[in-house]
């Protein structure tokens, strides 16, 4: 659901709480939960889901 | 044009060239690798019509895997399998780099704790083990006496993965507190920047901090051998300089540089942030240039 024209808010998957994020999140972006800091992937954008990013795995990187 | 993206997760490069795309106008078709079957004749990822297909892919594995499959089927992809192979792999890169002549850390592997110790106590210390496969450097173990050397190979030999067997390990060199980091386009710069750092580790990834580079003619000139020595592409080359004191390296280096790596899923985000280049718009630059080419027919890089 768009809040203003900047940013749309979620359900932090965590905590439960509505999170406002950016409004120009992509499908499989990672954002920071602003409540707790958790690094959370964009699942779909209609509706906005989020889950628990990824954990780190060793063949990471460029 | 139609673009697919490989990817696994959007960092910040990805968002910068998914919105470079768009705002030319071009088609973009994001794949999500894991949500992806690949068959031996075709995938159910869209890849019909696509006129160049970018790895993206966070994960090394991920990105070996779905490139080869994407080049079995004939579809366009940069970097293609072949760059992968090399760049994924710390003794093949050193390899190629070494057959191509390019100056490079001299490195020794070895497959046992003992041969390595043999290989560690050769090059004196310190020196460097690394692990063949990682990134961000992550596992990286500087080696400043024989005890040390012990306790890493022993932990290494007894949790590792069967990858951590093989002991990657490499002469420590002496840089002058920052290394270069240059993203190419098929051997040309785009962009160059020093990552500087107290820690001997100066990856942007730990927190090394950045400055635009200029590159000189010696350092352009082994960005291009380099690139070519792993197969063309865009990528990350990485270089140290030689034979400069730290406290001199602003006012002016040897001219002498060792590439220690190239990488073929280059992060971009630091080099845009940390120079005046517009890093997104020369690689889509290149990403137009390089589906007319490959419509074309004509070679791409060494894995045509």
């Amino acid at each position: 659901m768009t809040s203003d024209t900047d940013t749309l808010t979620a359900e932090d998957p965590i905590t439960g709480e509505e999170i406002e994020i950016p409004a120009d999140v992509e499908v499989g972006e990672i954002i920071d939960s602003p409540v707790t800091g958790t690094e959370l992937e964009v699942i779909s954008l209609d509706p906005v889901v989020l889950d628990e990013a990824p954990e780190l795995e060793e063949d990471w990187g460029e | 044009m139609r673009v697919g993206v490989l990817y696994s997760r959007i960092r910040k490069d990805e968002k910068l060239l998914l919105g470079e795309l768009r705002e030319r106008g071009h088609d973009v078709e994001k794949i999500d690798v894991r949500k992806e079957r690949f068959g031996l004749d075709s995938t159910t990822a869209a890849v019909d019509d696509l006129d160049v297909v970018v790895d993206r892919c966070l994960s090394t594995s991920r990105s070996l895997y779905a490139t080869r499959f994407l080049d079995s089927y004939g579809v366009p992809v940069v970097n293609g399998p072949e760059t992968g192979d090399v760049c994924a792999d710390k003794a093949k890169n050193s390899l190629a780099l070494a057959e191509a002549d390019v100056p490079t850390p001299a490195t020794e592997v070895a497959f046992t704790k003992e041969a390595a110790l043999e290989a560690i106590e050769s090059f004196g210390y310190p020196c460097v083990l690394k692990p063949v496969v990682g990134s961000w450097g992550r596992l990286m173990a500087k080696i400043d006496s024989r005890n040390a050397a012990e306790a890493i190979l022993e932990h290494k030999e007894t949790l590792g993965h069967y990858e951590h067997k093989v002991f990657y390990v490499q002469e420590f060199v002496d840089k002058p507190g920052r290394d270069v980091r240059v993203l190419a386009v098929d051997g040309d710069p785009v962009a160059a920047m020093t990552r500087s750092s107290e820690h001997w580790l100066t990856n942007a990834a730990k927190g090394g901090e950045t400055e635009p580079f200029d590159l000189d003619e010696r350092a352009t000139e082994l960005v291009e051998r380099a690139s070519e020595a792993v197969g063309g592409g865009m990528l990350g080359v990485d270089l140290m300089e030689v034979g400069v004191e730290a406290d001199t390296a602003e006012t002016g280096g040897s001219g002498e540089y060792t590439v220690h790596e190239v990488n073929h899923t280059v992060e971009f985000k630091a080099l845009d942030a940390a120079t005046d280049v517009d890093v997104p718009a020369r690689v889509v630059d290149w990403l137009e240039a390089k589906a007319v080419e490959l419509a074309d027919g004509a070679v791409v890089g060494a894995d045509a």
